[in-house]
């Protein structure tokens, strides 16, 4: 299985994708904020504001999954000792970090004219604090250090404890009492949205994923060619 | 109409906001890892370029260094 993550084998795929991958985002996106801007119908409560969620929602769940990926290639980095692993974890966290403070401005910029207030001290938004604090500590802790052995104990131990903060963000709505409404989109039961406004809100993150992936593979490109980089003083 | 769509019955300032910094984070996210991953591609190159033939030759056998090469023009999207 691992034969498929040795380095040129990824690297022929990974540096021909990212061309094709903006081009079809930049599609995707567009169809996305004309459905999420000027298509979608506005809330019967929330009026015009709850075009907010097209940019909020997937931000915010792209940035716990990201984060969700990190822990798991940091895990399997940890066993397995194939810095491949390292590296696709390093190279996720510039979009998660990125999407995090998407999720929290635009969370803010909502709040106001919903809750009345920019920012409150509640469950869902201060465990989404946290988060952006493991991913800037994350981030750090690959430019602080420098040797290899410790540079991925060190990020490895800051993806794991940050991972128990994910299903305290997931759930914070159903444990406390939050300024936050329960999920409405749900996998294992009926959707409570409707799908003038669901069909919007899957296509940005459709859109969201697609950049992610495309940032990603860019990042990764530029730390293989480090690394080759190092390989060529070495010659 | 027009104005129905920018005002957004006074929701406006807020959404386009919302959406404007989105897309601004997008771009200068982009344009960043952009610039590092065309930096090391040129560095790449550069130290290709003061190689020796038989470094050259070595450099060569490897599947990734030839990738290297090879995108260093079309990766500029």
């Amino acid at each position: 299985m691992f034969k498929f993550f040795k380095t040129n084998k990824i690297f022929a795929i990974t540096s021909k994708a990212p061309k094709y991958i903006f081009f079809i985002f930049v599609i995707i996106l567009s169809i996305g904020l004309v459905e999420a801007l000027f298509l979608s119908p506005e809330d019967y409560i929330q009026s015009h504001s709850v075009r907010i969620m097209y940019v909020h929602v997937p931000s915010a769940w792209i940035a716990l999954g990201i984060f969700s990926l990190i822990a798991f290639f940091s895990i399997i980095n940890f066993i397995f000792k194939n810095k491949n692993f390292s590296l696709i974890a390093k190279s996720l966290a510039p979009p998660g970090f990125v999407l995090n403070i998407i999720a929290l401005v635009t969370g803010s910029i909502w709040g106001k004219p919903t809750w009345g207030t920019w920012w409150a001290w509640d469950a869902r938004i201060t465990s989404m604090l946290i988060l952006v604090l493991f991913y800037s500590m994350y981030i750090l802790a690959w430019r602080i250090f420098d040797k290899k052995e410790q540079v991925n104990k060190i990020t490895s131990i800051i993806a794991i404890l940050g991972v128990i903060n994910v299903p305290i963000i997931k759930f914070s709505v159903d444990w406390w009492s939050t300024l936050h409404q329960s999920s409405s989109v749900k996998v294992l039961s009926e959707t409570s949205i409707h799908p003038s406004m669901l069909v919007p809100l899957l296509i940005m993150t459709a859109a969201f994923s697609l950049f992610t992936l495309l940032i990603f593979l860019m990042k990764y490109n530029t730390e293989l060619i480090k690394i080759k980089n190092k390989g060529l003083d070495r010659l | 109409m027009i104005n129905e769509m920018i005002f957004m019955k006074g929701y406006g300032l807020y959404v386009w906001s919302a959406f404007s910094f989105t897309l601004i984070s997008f771009v200068i996210l982009y344009v960043l890892i952009k610039i590092n991953l065309v930096k090391e591609q040129n560095k790449f190159i550069a130290k290709f370029g003061l190689l020796d033939k038989e470094k050259i030759k070595v450099a060569k056998t490897q599947s990734t260094n030839r990738e290297i090469l090879l995108n260093r023009t079309s990766s500029k999207i």
